[in-house]
């Protein structure tokens, strides 16, 4: 069997015509008690909002367990969907409701995974969330702390009052995000 | 309070995927980052992903059935199987696909070249693969269309697929392409992917057997996800 994959190939423009879902940016209900709306705007390398892109989120729940067969500590049946999808709007902006996830037990601080799509990426970006009240953990976390600090700010969500993040997404130039090879 | 590392996922050879900063399609270049990727060590988060089979509505896997009449153009099946590097099938997974109509536009309210809409045609499909993998939905042939990347750019035919397979690192956004495209010489896009053979994964083939009599031609595309490392990653990148 050969080795080679389907190559990746860009969204485009018109990706709403397949990818996006009334309320799929809504990762639990509406209500959900400590739901955090993180909300953030994905931008170029001249500072100017995409338009066009797409954010997606994975993530564990909130006692850091996923829905999933690969997970050993068998969380399947728990209908946590852990996913959510968001396309930016005519302003880059672009946000989701969720729960922080728990701790999956492995050393990692609670974080989020992010793919990023758009029209000029001709393959995703991938980024990682982390959270602001998680210090200890984030100080201890392997990817973060593999990071210089000005770095790794990049992946960490800024408190934007109550029940509320900011996550800025910056594909290219100053502050730009860290993304991941993964 | 430790749990063992899971089992990764391989990465794709080199010149398999097109790199990010491709400077003959231009939109690249202000939204390529900068700075290489760090490279993250598979655990929980990434082999696991979301298994999204429900939410597909009955016509959600015909596109020409989706309003009151039928779209114009040519009927086709598009079919075939998702399986990872290892050739194992890739079952219960969502397969998300859009297009343009038959005359190569989008019913899309920023795609405003002049060719006609099409009242009968939205272009968004979804389907989930069986448990051998296999997927199938019935459309029509999209068309070219001209865009401004550089003079006389013309999009050969394609369609988008969106693929999740069983895990996040298995996430796969693409296009399906059609045999002898004359289009494929000066489309950025497809040549932005450096090994050759790794650009012929992505042309469909005409498949005889599963045309339609007097209905449809058919187009298979089968499409491979990264598999999965025998043993875990043992690299010590963080």
């Amino acid at each position: 069997m050969s080795e080679l994959l389907t190559p990746s190939q860009t969204v485009g423009p018109f990706l709403s015509l397949g990818l996006t879902w009334p309320e799929g940016h809504l990762v639990v209900p509406l209500g959900t008690p400590g739901a955090t709306l993180i909300a953030g705007v994905l931008t170029d390398g001249a500072g100017a909002p995409v338009s066009d892109g797409l954010i997606e989120t994975w993530q564990a729940d909130a006692d850091g367990r996923f829905d999933h067969p690969d997970d050993p500590r068998r969380a399947s049946g728990s209908g946590f969907r852990g996913f959510g999808r968001c396309a930016t709007d005519a302003e880059g902006r672009f946000e989701i409701i969720t729960v922080k996830p728990g701790p999956l037990g492995d050393g990692q601080a609670p974080h989020i995974d992010v793919t990023v799509l758009a029209r000029g990426l001709l393959d995703r970006v991938v980024t990682r969330i982390y959270f602001p009240d998680e210090a200890a953990a984030n100080a201890a976390d392997p990817l973060l702390g593999s990071l210089r600090p000005e770095r790794a700010a990049t992946l960490v969500a800024q408190e934007a009052g109550q029940g509320k993040l900011r996550f800025d997404i910056r594909l290219q130039g100053d502050r730009e995000t860290v993304f991941l090879s993964i | 309070m430790t749990i063992p590392h899971p089992t990764g996922y391989r990465r794709a050879p080199e010149g398999n995927h097109p790199p990010l900063l491709s400077e003959a399609y231009k939109s690249t270049v202000l939204r390529a980052p900068s700075q290489a990727p760090v490279v993250l060590r598979h655990r929980l988060t990434e082999v696991t992903g979301p298994l999204l089979t429900g939410d597909i509505g009955p016509k959600d896997h015909d596109l020409t059935a989706q309003h009151d009449g039928e779209p114009i153009g040519q009927r086709i099946v598009v079919l075939g199987r998702v399986l990872d590097s290892d050739g194992r099938a890739v079952p219960d997974t969502l397969v998300e696909v859009w297009q343009a109509n038959a005359a190569g536009r989008y019913a899309h309210a920023r795609d405003t070249w002049p060719a006609p809409l099409d009242p009968n045609f939205s272009g968004g499909g979804r389907v989930v693969t069986d448990a051998q993998g296999n997927y199938s939905f019935t459309t029509i042939k999209p068309g070219a269309y001209p865009w401004g990347n550089h003079d006389n750019a013309w999009r050969p035919a394609h369609i988008h697929f969106s693929l999740f397979g069983r895990s996040f690192t298995q996430r796969l956004v693409t296009q399906m392409y059609f045999p002898d495209d004359p289009l494929f010489g000066q489309d950025p896009i497809f040549n932005s992917v450096p090994d050759p053979a790794a650009r012929q994964r992505m042309i469909s083939t005409f498949d005889l057997g599963a045309t339609r009599s007097e209905w449809a031609l058919a187009y298979r595309f089968d499409i491979v996800l990264r598999g999965r490392e025998q043993t875990p990653f043992e690299d010590p990148h963080e």
